[in-house]
Protein backbone atom coordinates (compact mmCIF):
# COMPACT_ATOMS: atom_id res chain seq x y z
CA UNK A 1 0.00 0.00 0.00
CA UNK A 2 1.41 3.28 -0.71
CA UNK A 3 1.77 5.81 1.74
CA UNK A 4 0.97 9.15 -0.02
CA UNK A 5 -2.91 8.75 -1.07
CA UNK A 6 -3.10 7.33 2.82
CA UNK A 7 -1.48 10.52 4.29
CA UNK A 8 -3.26 13.24 1.84
CA UNK A 9 -6.30 11.88 2.78
CA UNK A 10 -5.31 11.94 6.67
CA UNK A 11 -4.94 15.58 6.37
CA UNK A 12 -7.93 16.43 4.15
CA UNK A 13 -11.48 15.52 5.04
CA UNK A 14 -12.46 16.44 1.34
CA UNK A 15 -10.68 13.37 0.14
CA UNK A 16 -12.44 10.15 0.15
CA UNK A 17 -11.44 7.33 2.52
CA UNK A 18 -8.01 5.52 0.82
CA UNK A 19 -9.67 2.32 -1.22
CA UNK A 20 -6.88 0.17 0.76
CA UNK A 21 -9.09 1.13 4.00
CA UNK A 22 -10.87 -1.99 5.83
CA UNK A 23 -12.74 -2.94 8.76
CA UNK A 24 -14.62 -6.04 10.19
CA UNK A 25 -17.05 -4.47 11.46
CA UNK A 26 -18.13 -2.30 8.76
CA UNK A 27 -18.48 -2.21 4.71
CA UNK A 28 -17.30 1.39 4.43
CA UNK A 29 -15.10 2.73 7.48
CA UNK A 30 -15.20 6.37 6.96
CA UNK A 31 -16.28 6.76 10.66
CA UNK A 32 -13.28 5.10 11.86
CA UNK A 33 -10.59 6.47 9.74
CA UNK A 34 -12.45 10.06 10.04
CA UNK A 35 -11.42 9.19 14.03
CA UNK A 36 -7.58 8.81 13.17
CA UNK A 37 -7.72 11.59 11.50
CA UNK A 38 -8.84 14.34 14.03
CA UNK A 39 -6.57 12.44 16.52
CA UNK A 40 -3.52 12.65 13.45
CA UNK A 41 -4.77 16.65 13.35
CA UNK A 42 -5.53 17.22 17.60
CA UNK A 43 -2.29 16.06 18.48
CA UNK A 44 -0.12 18.14 15.84
CA UNK A 45 -2.04 20.78 17.18
CA UNK A 46 -1.54 20.12 20.55
CA UNK A 47 1.80 20.42 19.84
CA UNK A 48 2.32 23.44 18.19
CA UNK A 49 0.18 24.71 21.75
CA UNK A 50 2.98 23.31 23.50
CA UNK A 51 5.91 24.39 22.02
CA UNK A 52 4.22 28.01 21.25
CA UNK A 53 2.37 29.22 24.66
CA UNK A 54 3.11 33.20 24.44
CA UNK A 55 2.37 33.03 20.46
CA UNK A 56 -1.21 31.53 22.02
CA UNK A 57 -1.40 34.04 24.14
CA UNK A 58 -0.73 36.58 22.37
CA UNK A 59 -3.41 35.55 19.27
CA UNK A 60 -5.90 33.87 21.67
CA UNK A 61 -6.87 30.00 21.59
CA UNK A 62 -9.49 30.33 18.70
CA UNK A 63 -7.24 32.07 16.56
CA UNK A 64 -4.48 29.89 17.50
CA UNK A 65 -5.86 26.16 16.95
CA UNK A 66 -7.41 27.81 13.30
CA UNK A 67 -3.86 28.99 12.36
CA UNK A 68 -1.79 25.94 13.80
CA UNK A 69 -4.55 23.31 11.46
CA UNK A 70 -3.54 25.56 8.65
CA UNK A 71 0.18 24.74 9.48
CA UNK A 72 -0.23 21.40 10.53
CA UNK A 73 -2.17 20.86 7.02
CA UNK A 74 0.20 22.27 5.05
CA UNK A 75 3.37 21.01 6.51
CA UNK A 76 2.75 17.54 7.85
CA UNK A 77 5.99 16.66 9.78
CA UNK A 78 8.60 14.87 8.23
CA UNK A 79 10.17 13.27 11.48
CA UNK A 80 8.52 11.37 14.32
CA UNK A 81 10.24 13.45 16.90
CA UNK A 82 7.59 15.54 17.64
CA UNK A 83 9.40 17.88 19.49
CA UNK A 84 11.20 19.25 16.86
CA UNK A 85 7.29 19.73 15.24
CA UNK A 86 6.70 23.45 13.87
CA UNK A 87 10.14 24.19 13.55
CA UNK A 88 8.52 25.90 9.90
CA UNK A 89 6.05 27.77 12.01
CA UNK A 90 7.63 31.36 12.30
CA UNK A 91 7.51 31.36 8.65
CA UNK A 92 4.17 30.57 8.32
CA UNK A 93 3.20 32.77 10.97
CA UNK A 94 5.10 35.96 8.91
CA UNK A 95 3.21 34.87 5.30
CA UNK A 96 -0.43 34.58 7.04
CA UNK A 97 -2.42 36.95 5.99
CA UNK A 98 -4.71 36.82 9.26
CA UNK A 99 -1.07 37.79 11.24
CA UNK A 100 -0.48 40.54 8.90
CA UNK A 101 -1.34 43.63 11.82
CA UNK A 102 1.61 41.96 14.11
CA UNK A 103 4.18 42.05 12.21
CA UNK A 104 6.19 41.05 15.30
CA UNK A 105 4.50 37.63 15.78
CA UNK A 106 6.82 35.56 14.16
CA UNK A 107 9.69 36.59 16.06
CA UNK A 108 8.49 35.52 18.96
CA UNK A 109 7.24 32.63 17.60
CA UNK A 110 11.13 31.95 16.57
CA UNK A 111 12.16 32.62 20.26
CA UNK A 112 9.79 30.03 21.23
CA UNK A 113 11.23 27.46 18.88
CA UNK A 114 14.95 28.55 20.33
CA UNK A 115 13.91 27.96 23.29
CA UNK A 116 12.66 24.09 22.56
CA UNK A 117 15.71 23.49 20.71
CA UNK A 118 17.82 24.22 23.50
CA UNK A 119 15.84 22.64 25.93
CA UNK A 120 16.57 19.30 23.93
CA UNK A 121 20.11 20.21 23.16
CA UNK A 122 23.11 18.93 24.02
CA UNK A 123 24.51 19.28 27.68
CA UNK A 124 27.83 20.61 27.94
CA UNK A 125 29.67 22.33 30.52
CA UNK A 126 30.20 25.99 30.82
CA UNK A 127 33.26 27.59 31.54
CA UNK A 128 32.64 29.96 34.11
CA UNK A 129 34.85 33.32 36.16
CA UNK A 130 37.89 31.52 37.33
CA UNK A 131 38.19 29.87 33.55
CA UNK A 132 38.56 33.37 32.47
CA UNK A 133 40.80 34.89 35.14
CA UNK A 134 43.41 32.02 34.18
CA UNK A 135 43.68 34.07 30.73
CA UNK A 136 46.14 36.10 30.21
CA UNK A 137 44.49 39.76 29.17
CA UNK A 138 47.54 40.40 26.43
CA UNK A 139 46.17 37.57 24.80
CA UNK A 140 42.68 37.60 24.85
CA UNK A 141 42.05 39.35 21.46
CA UNK A 142 43.82 36.02 19.75
CA UNK A 143 41.89 33.70 21.52
CA UNK A 144 39.00 31.80 20.26
CA UNK A 145 35.70 30.67 22.05
CA UNK A 146 33.37 27.66 21.71
CA UNK A 147 29.65 28.45 21.94
CA UNK A 148 27.96 26.11 24.04
CA UNK A 149 25.82 23.93 22.07
CA UNK A 150 22.16 25.13 23.23
CA UNK A 151 22.90 28.92 22.39
CA UNK A 152 21.22 31.15 20.20
CA UNK A 153 20.59 34.55 18.79
CA UNK A 154 17.20 35.59 17.88
CA UNK A 155 17.63 39.15 16.19
CA UNK A 156 14.45 41.29 15.82
CA UNK A 157 13.32 44.93 14.08
CA UNK A 158 10.75 44.37 17.16
CA UNK A 159 11.01 44.28 21.18
CA UNK A 160 10.87 40.41 21.06
CA UNK A 161 11.99 39.70 24.10
CA UNK A 162 9.40 41.98 26.15
CA UNK A 163 6.81 40.64 24.29
CA UNK A 164 7.95 37.37 25.09
CA UNK A 165 8.33 38.08 28.62
CA UNK A 166 4.68 39.68 28.79
CA UNK A 167 3.09 36.69 27.50
CA UNK A 168 4.79 33.72 29.36
CA UNK A 169 4.31 35.33 32.81
CA UNK A 170 7.83 36.63 33.35
CA UNK A 171 6.99 40.16 33.06
CA UNK A 172 3.77 42.14 33.48
CA UNK A 173 1.51 42.85 30.54
CA UNK A 174 1.01 46.30 29.56
CA UNK A 175 1.42 48.55 26.48
CA UNK A 176 4.53 48.33 24.03
CA UNK A 177 7.10 50.39 22.07
CA UNK A 178 6.72 48.36 19.09
CA UNK A 179 9.56 50.38 17.12
CA UNK A 180 12.27 49.16 19.67
CA UNK A 181 14.30 46.55 18.13
CA UNK A 182 15.70 43.50 20.80
CA UNK A 183 17.85 40.96 20.49
CA UNK A 184 17.26 37.49 22.36
CA UNK A 185 20.16 35.25 23.52
CA UNK A 186 18.72 31.71 23.85
CA UNK A 187 20.54 29.47 26.72
CA UNK A 188 20.62 26.36 28.33
CA UNK A 189 24.41 26.28 30.58
CA UNK A 190 22.71 23.68 33.28
CA UNK A 191 19.08 22.23 33.38
CA UNK A 192 16.94 25.55 32.54
CA UNK A 193 16.73 27.56 29.48
CA UNK A 194 17.23 30.89 29.99
CA UNK A 195 16.08 33.88 27.54
CA UNK A 196 18.55 37.21 27.97
CA UNK A 197 17.99 40.73 26.20
CA UNK A 198 21.24 41.04 24.60
CA UNK A 199 22.97 44.77 24.37
CA UNK A 200 24.26 46.39 21.72
CA UNK A 201 26.23 44.86 18.81
CA UNK A 202 26.44 41.43 21.10
CA UNK A 203 24.38 39.54 18.76
CA UNK A 204 27.02 40.22 15.71
CA UNK A 205 30.10 39.62 18.66
CA UNK A 206 28.68 36.44 19.30
CA UNK A 207 27.25 35.26 15.87
CA UNK A 208 31.21 36.28 14.74
CA UNK A 209 32.61 34.12 17.83
CA UNK A 210 30.11 30.99 16.45
CA UNK A 211 31.56 31.94 13.19
CA UNK A 212 35.32 30.96 14.74
CA UNK A 213 36.67 34.54 14.79
CA UNK A 214 39.23 35.77 17.27
CA UNK A 215 37.28 37.64 19.81
CA UNK A 216 39.16 40.71 18.41
CA UNK A 217 37.94 40.03 15.02
CA UNK A 218 34.04 39.54 16.34
CA UNK A 219 34.78 42.99 18.33
CA UNK A 220 35.22 44.52 15.42
CA UNK A 221 32.35 42.95 13.65
CA UNK A 222 30.49 43.82 16.75
CA UNK A 223 31.02 47.78 16.48
CA UNK A 224 30.63 47.88 12.69
CA UNK A 225 27.33 46.31 13.26
CA UNK A 226 26.18 49.02 16.48
CA UNK A 227 28.92 51.66 16.89
CA UNK A 228 27.28 51.00 20.55
CA UNK A 229 28.61 48.31 21.13
CA UNK A 230 29.97 47.75 24.54
CA UNK A 231 33.19 44.96 25.19
CA UNK A 232 32.72 45.12 28.06
CA UNK A 233 28.79 44.38 28.65
CA UNK A 234 29.99 41.54 25.38
CA UNK A 235 32.80 40.35 27.80
CA UNK A 236 31.12 40.06 30.90
CA UNK A 237 28.47 38.05 29.30
CA UNK A 238 30.64 35.46 27.95
CA UNK A 239 32.36 34.98 31.66
CA UNK A 240 29.15 34.99 33.67
CA UNK A 241 26.44 33.54 31.23
CA UNK A 242 28.01 30.33 30.33
CA UNK A 243 27.89 30.90 27.34
CA UNK A 244 31.44 29.73 26.69
CA UNK A 245 32.48 26.18 26.89
CA UNK A 246 36.33 26.38 26.20
CA UNK A 247 38.66 29.03 25.17
CA UNK A 248 41.28 27.97 22.92
CA UNK A 249 44.59 29.92 21.04
CA UNK A 250 44.68 31.13 17.44
CA UNK A 251 45.05 27.62 15.26
CA UNK A 252 47.75 29.49 13.38
CA UNK A 253 49.86 31.19 16.47
CA UNK A 254 53.91 29.85 15.64
CA UNK A 255 55.88 30.24 18.78
CA UNK B 1 44.90 46.08 10.91
CA UNK B 2 47.40 49.03 12.00
CA UNK B 3 44.64 49.51 14.93
CA UNK B 4 45.20 45.95 16.49
CA UNK B 5 47.74 47.49 19.12
CA UNK B 6 44.89 49.50 20.17
CA UNK B 7 42.14 47.13 20.48
CA UNK B 8 43.86 44.62 22.28
CA UNK B 9 44.62 47.17 25.03
CA UNK B 10 41.13 48.13 25.06
CA UNK B 11 39.73 44.27 25.00
CA UNK B 12 42.74 43.90 27.89
CA UNK B 13 40.86 46.95 30.07
CA UNK B 14 36.99 45.81 29.18
CA UNK B 15 38.41 41.83 30.45
CA UNK B 16 39.86 43.11 33.23
CA UNK B 17 36.20 45.27 34.39
CA UNK B 18 34.37 42.31 32.68
CA UNK B 19 36.11 39.82 35.03
CA UNK B 20 35.54 42.21 38.02
CA UNK B 21 31.54 42.22 37.55
CA UNK B 22 31.56 38.56 36.93
CA UNK B 23 33.44 38.41 40.65
CA UNK B 24 31.40 40.49 42.32
CA UNK B 25 28.05 38.15 42.47
CA UNK B 26 25.98 40.23 44.26
CA UNK B 27 26.34 42.80 41.25
CA UNK B 28 26.25 40.91 38.20
CA UNK B 29 23.28 38.78 39.71
CA UNK B 30 21.51 42.20 40.06
CA UNK B 31 21.90 43.36 36.46
CA UNK B 32 20.81 39.70 35.36
CA UNK B 33 17.70 39.38 37.09
CA UNK B 34 16.70 42.24 35.21
CA UNK B 35 17.32 41.10 31.61
CA UNK B 36 17.20 37.38 32.46
CA UNK B 37 14.39 35.47 32.15
CA UNK B 38 15.01 31.49 33.20
CA UNK B 39 11.61 29.34 33.06
CA UNK B 40 12.11 25.66 32.82
CA UNK B 41 10.27 23.93 30.11
CA UNK B 42 7.07 21.51 31.28
CA UNK B 43 7.80 18.32 29.91
CA UNK B 44 6.98 18.04 26.14
CA UNK B 45 6.49 13.95 26.25
CA UNK B 46 2.79 14.00 25.52
CA UNK B 47 1.64 10.93 23.66
CA UNK B 48 -0.52 11.47 21.06
CA UNK B 49 -3.68 10.11 23.45
CA UNK B 50 -2.63 13.48 25.87
CA UNK B 51 -5.31 16.54 26.05
CA UNK B 52 -6.77 17.74 22.92
CA UNK B 53 -7.24 14.15 21.95
CA UNK B 54 -10.99 13.19 20.82
CA UNK B 55 -12.37 9.66 19.57
CA UNK B 56 -15.36 12.00 18.57
CA UNK B 57 -15.63 11.39 14.49
CA UNK B 58 -15.11 14.13 12.82
CA UNK B 59 -17.04 16.00 9.72
CA UNK B 60 -15.72 18.30 7.31
CA UNK B 61 -17.09 21.62 8.64
CA UNK B 62 -14.75 20.56 11.93
CA UNK B 63 -11.58 21.44 9.48
CA UNK B 64 -12.70 24.67 7.78
CA UNK B 65 -11.39 27.16 9.03
CA UNK B 66 -14.05 29.91 10.33
CA UNK B 67 -13.14 33.63 9.72
CA UNK B 68 -14.41 34.46 12.89
CA UNK B 69 -11.63 32.31 14.52
CA UNK B 70 -9.14 34.57 12.85
CA UNK B 71 -9.80 37.88 15.09
CA UNK B 72 -7.04 37.72 17.81
CA UNK B 73 -8.35 37.96 20.67
CA UNK B 74 -5.44 37.14 22.84
CA UNK B 75 -3.27 39.80 24.57
CA UNK B 76 -1.99 41.60 21.51
CA UNK B 77 -4.65 43.81 22.32
CA UNK B 78 -3.84 45.01 25.81
CA UNK B 79 0.08 45.29 24.24
CA UNK B 80 -1.19 47.81 21.51
CA UNK B 81 -0.25 51.75 21.95
CA UNK B 82 -2.23 54.35 20.03
CA UNK B 83 0.31 54.98 17.85
CA UNK B 84 1.96 51.43 17.66
CA UNK B 85 1.91 49.01 15.41
CA UNK B 86 0.62 46.08 17.72
CA UNK B 87 -2.78 47.57 16.11
CA UNK B 88 -4.48 45.04 14.65
CA UNK B 89 -4.73 47.22 11.44
CA UNK B 90 -5.35 44.61 9.19
CA UNK B 91 -8.87 42.97 10.38
CA UNK B 92 -8.79 39.43 9.49
CA UNK B 93 -11.84 38.46 6.94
Amino acid sequence: MSGAPFAAALLDPGRPLPVEITSHTARHPERRFAVYRNNVTASLIEALRARFPATEQIVGEDFFAATARDFVRAHPPRSPLLMRYGDGFPAFLEHFPPAAGMPWLADVARLEAARTRAYHAADAVPLGPSDFAAIDPATLGTLRVALHPSAAIVRSPFPVVTIWAMNSGTAALGPVDFDTPEDALVLRPHLDVTVTRLPPGAAAFLAALRADAAIADAAVAALADDAGFDPTAALALLIGSGLATAVTPAPEASP
Amino acid sequence: MTTKPALAAVLATSFAAALSLAAAPAAAQGSDKEKCYGVALKGQNDCAAGPGTTCAGTSKVDYQGNAWKYVAKGTCTTMKTPKGMGSLSAKAG
